[in-house]
């Protein structure tokens, strides 16, 4: 009996194998570390910054000047140099694209919870609410949001203007896009688990509404919050820079990846390279984060439809 | 059928109301409004005439009652008049209309052409090498800014091949339909790029999974070929999730079209919409918001209609014997 049992591998933990099926997804793994490189970079923008000089140094004679060892990616059409201009952009952009993708996340498993949970009239209502949400013109009705002037809400003007508040709000105003996607997948996973004989025990052992969600339900919905955040923050980041390229989301002089190309299109004929360069980053980064989701997908959930 | 049709009718009708309501709200909280844009074009204005304007157009009453005055009106036809344009706000939207429906029309065509041949294409060979490269070719879409994707063509087919025209519907001299169709090129190709990879990755999921079920095998067990089995049999149940998610993304091509037509000058809704906004042209920017509305709960409803006809075992509210 025991030789029998010593022939047996070692049991692996679930997050063990939840980590070897990842690794299988050979794209997600290239998107993991893609993302980690790009993180890492933004947050060394200060050291590049040390070595290179000062990001909104204006240098009229090196005006969209080539590579060289100065400015590896050469100057804006300000002279500044576009390594560090872009490096600081990709701290603002991620930090906005995380930061809606959490606040869409609390939203959605919200909503997503609360109509799975009692299902009934509660849940007819917030998926028709969902569904509504979804079906609308997006991104006219952001750029409304966007233009706004808060100020005829009785706010304080200074306070308005504050380069903060143009961060959180373009933070709000994306999550507000962002947020239905997560609600649909923690609808449908929490409206499966109602059912299932530990919640139906946790409620026979008198446990309230608050307790079976927060505490039974919501652990087990992990899976599917993680995927739906993941795949939101790209979608969040492309929406940013949408918004930023239209001149309604980040305003410089603080950059992000989406009002650098603001100036490109106007000097597309004389510095095409200027619309280059934080495009290819927007890019890679949403395709990462759309990548890493799929894995995530099918590293946590290894019973649904093989992708890859 | 019909009692279902009624239902999402007056669903949408809500929808519509609700946002007319929210939209308006809003167009309230622009920055200025329309009697400081009089004042600053004539300076000789006294506050007592700013005050007395005010009344006039109603500015001075509570938000509901100007929304109720808009509303009666707008219901009776008159939209009122478009600051930017000098035009009544029917006049400008027309067209403009009429431009975003050639150009959605064109890319959407376009982007189911390619798209659901080439999902059913990667469906059959799952795991693939093909199947490998359609599905990275489809992130890649789904992935790419719209607006860079613009700058990038522009770049390369404008200003680096100087084949095709960066912008705008027509040159001035030599109109035709050949001049037409060299405008249309890059902003098609913008919208249909980035909507068709989410197109073909819908198609090739859905018609995995209904190369699974069972009465798949058995057509295949009868000794069809594997043409008739995928293309008779599959095809038909696969589309049904698929042209329901396509009409619920109406509502994204509608945004594609919004950047598209600013970078490409190209007159339609989405740069009416936002040159509307910019320009503080209320208005036009109320009623141009609400007609993409209706334009995306129409699709909606058109895609309710098609998942009807398509799918036999739905019936609603019909008891089957």
């Amino acid at each position: 009996m025991t030789t029998a049992t010593n022939t047996l591998p070692p049991p692996k933990g679930v997050w063990r194998l939840t980590f070897e099926r990842f690794i299988e997804h050979r794209l997600a793994v290239a998107s993991a570390l893609a993302l980690g490189v790009m993180v890492t970079a933004a947050l060394a923008a200060p050291l590049v910054e040390a070595l290179i000089g000062p990001a909104d140094a204006v240098n009229l004679l090196a005006r969209f000047a080539g590579p060289s060892t100065a400015h590896p990616l050469g100057t804006d059409e300000l002279g500044r140099d576009n390594l560090v201009r872009l490096l600081y952009g990709g701290r603002v952009s991620l930090f906005v694209g995380l930061t809606a993708a959490l606040v869409a996340a609390v939203i959605g498993t919200l909503i997503g919870l609360l109509a799975g949970y009692y299902g009934g009239r509660l849940d007819a209502l917030l998926m028709r609410f969902t569904d509504g949400v979804i079906s609308l013109p997006m991104l006219p009705l952001l750029i409304v949001l966007a233009a706004l002037d808060l100020g005829k809400l009785g706010l304080p003007q200074a306070w308005v203007e504050s380069e903060d508040v143009s961060l959180y709000r373009i933070i709000i105003i994306v999550a507000l896009a962002g947020w239905t996607t997560v609600a649909r997948l923690v609808r449908s996973s929490a409206l499966a688990l109602r059912a299932r004989p530990f919640v139906l025990a946790a409620h026979a052992q008198g446990a309230g509404a608050a307790r079976i969600m927060g505490v039974h339900i919501l652990p087990n919905l992990a899976s599917p919050i993680i995927v739906a955040t993941t795949l939101a923050t790209g979608n969040v980041i492309l929406l940013e820079s949408v918004l930023s390229f239209l001149g309604l989301g980040i305003q410089p002089p603080i950059p992000s990846w989406g009002n650098l190309l603001t100036n490109a299109q106007e000097l597309i004929w004389s510095a095409p390279a200027l619309a280059f360069y934080p495009g290819v980053l927007i890019f890679v980064t949403v395709i990462a984060f759309n990548f890493l989701g799929d894995g995530l997908q099918d590293a946590l959930d290894p019973k649904a439809l093989k992708r890859y | 059928m019909t009692r279902h049709l009624l239902d999402r009718l007056i669903q949408s009708a809500v929808v519509l109301a609700v946002m007319s309501f929210v939209i308006y709200g809003l167009m309230g909280l622009m920055p200025g409004d329309p009697v400081d844009l009089m004042i600053s074009a004539n300076p000789k204005i006294t506050s007592e005439d700013a005050e007395r304007l005010r009344a006039l157009y109603g500015l001075d009453k509570p938000l509901i009652e100007r929304y109720a005055n808009w509303l009666g009106a707008a219901l009776g036809g008159d939209f009122g008049f478009s600051r930017l344009h000098a035009k009544p706000v029917f006049e400008v939207l027309i067209p403009a209309l009429g431009n975003t429906v050639v150009l959605l029309g064109a890319s959407f065509a376009l982007s189911l052409l390619i798209a659901l041949p080439s999902g059913i294409w990667a469906a059959t060979r799952p795991y693939s090498k093909t199947d490998y490269t359609v599905n990275l070719l489809a992130f890649a879409g789904i992935s790419v800014p719209p607006f860079w994707l613009a700058l990038l063509l522009i770049i390369v087919f404008a200003v680096l091949l100087g084949v095709l025209p960066a912008g705008g519907m027509g040159t001035v001299g030599a109109e035709g339909l050949w001049d037409t169709l060299k405008h249309l090129v890059l902003p098609v190709a913008t919208i249909t790029i980035a909507s068709v990879g989410g197109h073909t990755r819908y198609m090739r999921a859905a018609m995995i999974e209904t190369l699974r079920q069972d009465y798949i095998r058995t057509a295949r067990a009868k000794g069809l070929p594997e043409s008739r089995v995928v293309l008779g049999h599959a095809l038909r149940n696969a589309l049904i999730p698929v042209v329901t998610i396509i009409a619920l993304d109406f509502g994204t091509l509608f945004s594609g079209a919004l950047i598209t037509e600013t970078i490409f000058s190209y007159p339609g809704m989405g740069k009416l919409i936002f040159d509307a906004i910019m320009g503080n042209d209320f208005n036009l920017a109320l009623i141009a918001l609400l007609f993409a509305t209706v334009l995306t709960l129409v699709g909606n409803l058109l895609a309710d209609i098609a998942y009807v006809s398509l799918d036999p075992r739905i019936s609603y509210g019909k008891v089957r014997s």
